[in-house]
């Protein structure tokens, strides 16, 4: 798992300087963690700063704050990630999310990564919680406490971790045997799991939630948020949510009696979550299509997508039946593929409904086709695509941005497509809601890029908003319109924005049929080979193109007027590493960046002028190819020169640590 | 000059005249048998007076698939891509349930490269008149045999088929289909009929058509060609339909003929010629099929029928109205339940 700080920490020079945590500290040496350095170096630099007459940032003088506060040597608080590693199948899941949750109501930002097998039950699962005063809620690749549960891998689990980290671990797995510079709790599980129950397949589940007990009492989480978080997550299951208590109680208590608290690491509330929600992408993404007035919903099981389509089943369910007859007003289809999954989106688009699809690479391949034809005859239609680790069956169950050069050109032929980027919880959710409007506005599929990190983990978030705006459903002519036009021709660009008006079928009074048709055609859907008739076709869908850009959601830039020529790009799930990257590269190394992060595509007259007004550009994103900084070299042309990577590529999520590391070694080589 | 009664042209009980029901001039080879299907798909729009703005054409690629431009330019249309016409007739059906569908396919569009989405399309029983112009033959790419020539045949260039056919009737037997039906091109009376019958039956109505292609498989060593058809053929009873607004009462004898009564009201009405055969036994036309394969026979008429199937929009509990033109208080919850949600979450 992860390795230690020496080998990471990817600051040589000033490190060197500074007696710091190398491996072991000397006998009665004050130990300071890397944080508490970085503090050290940006004071330095931050007076200098002064002097110079220069206003230190609100978020340092914050973090300098907080951390002048936090001076005791002993104590670590609620900074630090949390690593348990279980079976898989084995129930962790409802353990963590508790022990998630209580940290969470205890009012301190906190973030949660799944890192799971293609495997129903028996591979090694890992879970990671990272409590984040300062609330970058990336992953951190180090690993402070760790909970070794899984036999198979606690070895090689408590190997990779940096010296004073603490181990809470199944007594009879001896792993204090294995290194000498770490702080080892052992804690009977399967002892204490069976004084709560007798049932031989509960106690395994129990185990788990015994471990929250441990944990929680060692941590000084508040137990009655424990108490409150086993409620929620069994909900009405009054009796397993008794027993799940009594495991966590089981646990508490013997670390009260047994475990004599000797590592740094602790809790304390704080007011950083009140009004917050915790979710996932994929369910944003769903209530989004829910709000988002989604009708036909065709679907084809793949991870990490399906829970997007599942959970957007439950809230169809529950929120969209007709109130006077009871019928749905929606139609969902769990298709025989992803060719009939998209092939039926885009017939029900056709005819007019709101319809989505929700899938992941080995989909989106499939897709391809209908991809082109939705493109070429111009339906609306909204994709997921839930990014996995490709090519082929790749890793399933790992993430990645991999798919975002394929998706924009995806199909045969001059095709080119609009995507919407999300990067958090929220924009999952309204990016949903302005897929339907942009695919119905332009009359082509939209594809949404997110991606397992984002669709698949939980992460906090303020409440979603309810959509102000009325549904956009583009350029659509009634009989009443066409009445009034006397004639309709589908493919001609009346408004000089190149969309053209369509019809639905079952419009009555004569006037509104056409035909639609993947071969070439005029501009009044006939048949034609006519080279004229095609390439005024083909321009037609450039310049809609065109017309895209204003209307797809902006990037998101900024600056704080201090840039040092170095300008960063991101889109979806890498863009929080990168934010914390920053602040690592502006406290740690006083390097000042400016940022922009993506949010669509067709890009937007913005991207050229970042570009052109920076003397650096890096890209960051979670590929092997760098697949949106080429799209961003076609697009600005000339001055690609200056567009350099970074990219993380590992399957894990990206953290912070490995952008400031890849940046400052290519600063170092300019 | 004023128009003479006897010159207007005739209308039918909408209005509209023939012409009304026709589409762009065909492209297709002189005596295709596609182009005969396509003039019964026409008749038997006027005849029972559907109105043009109601109905879908959709079809896959192929030389069949062209043919939905021949027929009723009043109706929307949509050629698709090869052996996915289902899926988008799936879409089509969902989105607007008051729509009546017609897919108009191939052998190699639905029995090769399609044959997938035919089989789920059948299995979800979409409300959809499935036409297959079967001629076991790819006529667009010029003349390679398709999953549907009988082994044996021989191409143009005189190969034979080394591989057995795939019967669509039967598989769509199998698969639960509720209307299923053989014809021939040559055979007008017959195919008006079930076409019409096709049109007022709930669900995913199949009606394999024997349309030989002239150019590539008309020879006497096909066994699709007009002269093999029309030897081979054997009616399984005479079919007539009798719409739900011309209920006469004509008296028949049940002893020779078997009326089908569909859901609108309209019937068909099947007169027994050689054998005695029933249409609503599954079993017996799973039987019927079999036997005939071995005897090589062109079995054609009404193979089967459930007429009381319930077709996948009502199984989904969909409301009655398009779900593609629900006003925005339908389709996007209030304030209350979003607000109910997040607390959830929190």
């Amino acid at each position: 798992m992860a390795p230690s700080y020496a080998v990471t920490s990817g600051l040589p020079c000033l490190w060197s300087t500074i007696p710091g945590p190398k491996t072991a500290n000397p006998p009665g040496a004050m130990r300071l963690s890397p944080s508490r350095l970085c503090l050290k170096i940006d004071l330095y630099h931050g007076l200098k700063k002064e002097k110079g007459g220069f206003k230190l940032a609100s978020t340092i003088e914050t973090a300098y704050a907080e951390e002048i506060a936090d001076r005791n040597p002993e104590s670590q608080v609620n900074d630090f990630s949390i690593q348990v590693a279980t079976v898989n199948g084995s129930g962790s899941q409802s353990s963590n999310t508790v022990l998630m949750r209580s940290i969470f109501q205890m009012g301190i930002p906190v973030s949660g990564k799944n890192l799971f097998p293609s495997n129903i039950a028996g591979l090694p699962t890992w879970f990671t919680i990272r409590a984040c005063k300062h609330g970058w809620i990336a992953r951190k690749k180090e690993i402070d406490f760790l909970v070794a549960m899984n036999p198979e891998t606690a070895r090689e689990d408590v190997l990779s971790l940096a010296p004073d980290a603490a181990v809470v671990y199944e007594e009879s797995l001896k792993l204090d045997q294995i290194r000498n510079d770490l702080i080892f709790y052992p804690v009977p599980f399967a002892k204490l799991a069976g004084e709560v129950t007798k049932e031989a397949k509960l106690k395994r589940l129990l185990a788990n939630m015994v471990y929250v007990g441990v944990v929680g009492r060692l941590l000084s989480v508040e137990i009655e948020e424990v108490r409150k978080a086993v409620l929620k997550q069994f909900k009405t299951k009054v009796k397993a949510a008794e027993l799940n208590i009594s495991a966590v109680e089981a646990g508490w208590a013997y670390a009260e009696k047994n475990l004599q608290k000797r590592d740094r690491f602790r809790l304390e509330r704080m007011n950083r979550t009140a009004g917050k929600i915790i979710i996932d992408g994929n369910s944003a993404a769903a209530i989004g299509c829910v709000f988002g007035g989604v009708t036909v919903v065709c679907w084809y099981p793949i991870t990490p997508s399906s829970s997007l389509c599942e959970t957007m089943i439950d809230y169809l369910h529950r929120y969209r039946s007709d109130k006077e007859t009871g019928k749905a007003t929606y139609a969902v289809v769990q298709a025989e593929d992803e060719l009939a999954a998209l092939g039926m989106v885009i017939g029900a688009g056709w005819a007019g409904a709101r319809a989505m699809t929700s899938t992941s690479g080995p989909g989106i391949s499939l897709m391809a086709e209908f991809s082109g034809l939705g493109y070429f005859t111009e339906i609306p239609a909204v994709v997921f695509d839930i990014q996995r680790v490709g090519p082929s069956t790749g890793l399933p169950t790992r993430t990645s941005q991999g798919d975002i050069l394929s998706i924009a050109f995806l199909s045969h032929g001059d095709t080119k497509h609009i995507l919407l980027l999300p990067s958090s919880v929220e924009e999952c959710y309204q990016m949903a809601i302005d897929a339907f409007d942009l695919a119905e506005r332009f009359q082509t599929p939209v594809f949404v890029c997110s991606d397992l990190d984002l669709g698949m983990n939980n992460w906090m978030a303020d409440p979603f908003p309810y959509p102000e705006k009325p549904i956009d459903r583009g350029k659509v002519l009634t009989a009443e319109q066409l009445a009034k036009l006397g004639k309709f021709e589908r493919y001609r660009d009346v408004d000089g924005d190149a969309i053209p008006y369509r019809t639905l079928p079952g419009t009555p009074g004569g006037l509104a049929a056409y035909f639609t048709r993947g071969s070439g055609h005029n501009e009044r859907g006939q048949y034609s080979e006519r080279p004229q008739d095609y390439r005024n076709l083909m321009d037609r869908l450039a310049r809609k193109y065109e017309t895209a850009r204003k209307w797809v959601p902006a990037p998101v830039v900024s600056s704080n007027g201090r840039a040092s020529g170095i300008g960063l790009i991101s889109y979806g799930s890498s863009h929080w590493a990168v934010e914390e990257s920053r602040h690592q590269l502006s406290v740690e190394r006083n390097i000042e960046t400016d940022y922009l992060r993506l949010r669509a595509l067709p890009f937007n007259e913005q991207l050229r002028s970042f570009v052109k007004e920076h003397e650096r550009i890096y890209v960051v994103e979670q590929n092997r190819d760098g697949q949106m900084a080429s799209l961003i070299k076609l697009e600005v042309g000339g001055d690609t020169g200056k567009i350099h990577s970074i990219l993380h590529y590992d399957g894990l999520p990206i953290d912070a640590r490995s952008v400031t590391d890849q940046l400052l070694q290519q600063e170092k080589g300019r | 000059m004023p128009t003479l009664e006897k010159d207007k042209p005739k209308t039918n009980r909408i209005g509209l005249t023939l012409a009304d029901y026709k589409g762009a001039e065909s492209t297709l080879c002189n005596g295709c048998g596609h182009d005969a299907i396509t003039s019964q798909i026409i008749r038997a729009f006027y005849d029972l007076g559907i109105e043009p703005h109601r109905v879908t054409k959709v079809s896959g690629i192929g030389c069949s698939s062209k043919t939905p431009n021949y027929f009723l330019n009043r109706s929307h249309g949509f050629n698709s891509v090869h052996g996915r016409m289902p899926s988008v007739a799936t879409g089509v059906a969902l989105a607007n349930r008051t729509l009546l569908n017609i897919g108009v396919t191939g052998d190699g569009d639905t029995a090769s490269i399609g044959i997938g989405q035919f089989v789920h399309l059948i299995r979800r029983n979409v409300p959809l008149v499935y036409v297959i112009e079967n001629n076991g033959v790819y006529g667009l790419t010029k003349g390679q045999f398709s999953a549907t020539a009988d082994r044996g045949s021989k191409s143009k260039a005189g190969v034979s088929n080394p591989l057995p056919a795939i019967d669509c009737c039967q598989l769509a037997i199998e698969l639960g289909c509720s209307y299923v039906a053989r014809s021939f091109a040559g055979d007008p009376k017959q195919l008006v009929a079930l076409l019409k019958g096709a049109f007022v039956h709930r669900g995913t109505s199949l009606i394999d058509v024997v349309s030989p292609c002239v150019t590539f498989n008309n020879h006497p060593d096909s066994t699709k060609s007009y002269d093999y058809a029309k030897e081979h053929e054997e009616l399984l009873h005479e079919i007539g339909f009798v719409p739900y607004f011309e209920q006469v009462t004509v008296d028949y004898d049940e002893g020779t003929t078997q009326d089908v009564r569909l859901h609108d009201g309209s019937h068909l009405r099947l007169k027994k010629l050689h054998r005695d055969y029933d249409p609503m036994s599954r079993q017996g036309a799973m039987r019927l099929l079999e036997e005939t394969r071995e005897s090589g026979e062109l079995l054609t008429g009404l193979i089967y029928i459930d007429p009381t199937s319930a077709d996948f929009t009502s199984l989904l509990n969909v409301v009655d109205e398009p779900l593609a033109t629900l006003p925005l208080e339908k389709v996007r919850p209030p304030k209350e339940a979003l607000n109910e949600i997040m607390e959830e979450l929190r």
